[in-house]
């Protein structure tokens, strides 16, 4: 069971370039997400407040 | 076909409220199920063993890369004709992912090179013209921001996104054309792909996967954009009113 892992893990002596690949997509597709919805966030909060705010 | 209907501020807001959820479901499950198909389901390739599991994410991105900017060349060309402000809106809120997703095909294009050429870059006509890619969307992001107006901004921009769409066809044919040491196109070609149906499932699922992710955020982006005009035109309506106020505040001080 830990050896089929390990073998899995080992990407057959690529693990290096292989899981380099996919974490560098996971944070870019991570960043790209946490960057867009913050900024959307920050904006409705914004708009919400102005529209308080205003008789 | 009205789709000038669509690209109304308000019923665009409506219509991305509805489909959003849908998009972002659609990019969860298709991203989850093709990383389990890339990692386990497809085999090891002959030749490149378990290294080929790089083209799961590599070509996704890379065909991101290239639409994304066909898609900003459209939105501009739809700008300079018809003035649409939505459609600078999409140019713009697209740049910024259309640059990420090509930095991220470079990136993994270099990692699955190491091994398979034996180098992490080379001048070849397929990776240059990416990179000059890559810097047309910095350079348009740039000019767009270059201006205090924005419409001028945004008009430059949207020439400059347009001269670049020559780099598109470059970059298709730019290994046919040329000596590269970047492969030969083996899923959009005349006679069908080339590519064995073992892979060639796995990346059709990652490739829909990563387009309803980028449709996710352009969608998100292009409702920021649009919350921010509004934050906008009622900061200024803010300060149209309180003028007469302060006038008549100014004069009290002067009497």
């Amino acid at each position: 069971m830990s050896e089929g892992l390990l073998g899995f893990l080992a990407m057959g002596g690529y693990a290096a370039y292989v899981w380099s690949a996919y974490g560098v997509t996971l944070a870019v597709a991570a960043g790209l997400l946490l960057w867009c919805l913050g900024d959307y966030r920050r904006r409705q909060r914004e708009l919400e407040r102005l529209q308080r705010d205003r008789p | 076909m009205a789709l000038h209907r669509f690209a109304n501020p308000a019923r665009f807001m409506r219509l991305s409220a509805a489909i959003l959820p849908w998009f972002a479901a659609a990019a969860a499950v298709l991203l989850a199920l093709g990383v389990y198909l890339a990692l386990f389901v497809a085999p090891p390739d002959y030749q490149q063993g378990d290294d080929v599991r790089i083209m799961f994410v590599h070509v996704p991105a890379a065909w991101l890369a290239s639409f994304i900017y066909l898609l900003l060349a459209l939105a501009s060309a739809v700008a300079i004709i018809w003035r649409h402000p939505l459609a600078d809106i999409a140019a713009q809120s697209a740049a910024p992912l259309g640059a990420a997703f090509t930095a991220l095909c470079l990136v993994t294009g270099s990692l699955w090179g190491v091994k398979m050429w034996g180098t992490w870059w080379v001048w070849d006509a397929r990776l240059t013209s990416v990179l000059v890619l890559f810097f047309l969307y910095l350079g348009y992001i740039a000019l767009v921001n270059a201006f205090d107006e924005p419409t001028r901004g945004a008009r430059a921009g949207a020439i400059l996104a347009l001269v670049g769409v020559v780099n598109l066809p470059i970059i298709k044919f730019s290994v046919d054309w040329w000596n590269t040491l970047h492969q030969k196109a083996s899923v959009f070609r005349l006679g069908g792909p080339t590519i064995d149906p073992s892979m060639l499932w796995p990346l059709a699922v990652m490739a829909v996967g990563f387009t309803f992710f980028f449709a996710t955020l352009l969608l998100l982006r292009m409702r920021t954009a649009l919350i921010a005009a509004k934050i906008r035109a009622l900061r200024l309506a803010e300060i149209e009113r309180l003028r007469p106020a302060r006038a008549a505040a100014r004069q009290q001080v002067l009497t």
